[in-house]
């Protein structure tokens, strides 16, 4: 399957807190909240403002991150962006 | 409206209009003490009122209406206007407000620092509330406290604490006749009895108080105190918050702050002694 290429909201659309665990993330578009955990907001963070996709976005993480021994790094973040559209946090590009 | 009274009860005036005198006369005996600004417009307004004009004559009944009516209250005997009123009262409050976030919580303070108590009906945190505020604490209110987007400030909202069934003895048996209310039996929601609060806690209405600690107590079952993280408190809250998706970004970011900068412990407790014990134990060893 080719990899689908996502690009984050506008840099000023998020209000994120980090609360512990949990992460709250406010999308003033929306008004609504959405309560994310771990590798959520990362993800979000290695976006930055450019169209891309689980590979570029694994490659990042990897070098942020230490990533052995976690699986498929890339196939784990392509499920979570597509959580992550659902949720209207990013968008395909 | 043939009768009305004007109350002020923290930082929200009410205008209380009734189709009887005797509702109205209930409320303006529980709140002659409280401070009041009649020049000042109401923020709600609570109606009490017939469904049929006849029927204030055949057989008396009070509908609760208001700046928002909730289709499915339900029609209250006369002799039950007061609670009608505090519903009323309620509704306006938690439908209505948008000057702070509005949590359904009680609170009690001390040194300007405030304990915020946050459940379900039935967890007890209004009996507690109300048990401490008669020893050395201020009680701010048992059923709603108001968090200053601006501040991070707890606000006092001390209407006449709702004594609910058991709680009716067990605070008759420690204060002055004359704080209580009628007793209004066999209500919907049980027994109740209205108990205006301690002077110093009417007084102090206007002044704010930081929080130093949310608990979320639980009655029954063995003493126990769960440590909270920020992100289950804040879900909580959210939760018992009525004006939370009202306020959008300015509730999310008090909410946050409010969680970030104060301790949450989960509480269990099987008797009212042991609850205010774990509330005292709490304050000492992590309110700062």
């Amino acid at each position: 399957m080719p990899d689908r290429v996502y690009r984050a909201a506008p840099a000023d659309a998020l209000r994120v807190e980090a609360l512990g665990d949990l992460t709250a993330i406010f999308d003033r578009r929306s008004m609504q909240t959405h309560l994310v955990i771990a590798p959520m907001p990362e993800i979000l963070a290695a976006m930055g403002g450019d169209a891309c996709g689980a590979d570029a976005i694994a490659a990042r993480l990897a070098g942020e991150f230490d990533l052995d021994g976690e699986g498929d790094v890339a196939a784990i973040v392509a499920d979570r962006l597509a959580e992550l559209a659902a949720m209207g946090l990013v968008a395909e590009a | 409206m043939r009768h009305s009274a004007r109350i002020q009860v923290g930082p929200v005036r009410f205008r209380i209009g009734s189709d009887w005198r005797a509702p109205i006369a209930a409320i303006e005996a529980l709140y002659v003490d409280y401070p009041r600004d009649d020049a000042r417009p109401a923020d709600a307004t609570v109606h009490l009122f017939a469904a049929r004009p006849w029927r204030r004559w055949l057989r008396p009944s009070v509908h609760i209406g208001g700046d928002f009516v909730v289709p499915d209250a339900l029609p209250l005997p006369l002799a039950m206007g007061l609670l009608a009123a505090e519903m009323g009262m309620n509704l306006q409050v938690a439908l209505g407000w948008r000057r702070h976030l509005l949590l359904h919580a009680s609170a009690v303070a001390r040194d300007g620092r405030a304990v915020i108590l946050s459940g379900e009906s039935g967890s007890g945190k209004s009996t507690l509330a109300a048990l401490l505020g008669e020893g050395d604490w201020r009680l701010m209110g048992d059923e709603f406290t108001l968090i200053d987007p601006a501040s991070g400030d707890a606000l006092a909202f001390p209407r006449a604490v709702s004594l609910k069934n058991e709680a009716i003895a067990e605070m008759t048996a420690r204060v002055d006749a004359a704080r209580l209310g009628p007793l209004l039996a066999g209500t919907p929601k049980g027994d109740i009895r209205h108990l205006v609060p301690r002077a110093d806690a009417i007084a102090a209405m206007h002044v704010p108080a930081r929080p130093a600690l949310i608990l979320f107590p639980r009655f029954g079952g063995e003493a126990a105190i769960e440590p909270m993280g920020e992100g289950e408190a804040f879900v909580r809250l959210t939760e018992a918050s009525t004006n939370y998706t009202a306020l959008g970004e300015a509730g999310f970011a008090a909410l946050a702050r409010l969680v970030r900068g104060t301790p949450a412990f989960g509480i269990s407790y099987p008797d009212s002694a042991t609850g205010m014990a774990l509330v005292e134990r709490l304050w000492g060893e992590t309110a700062r």
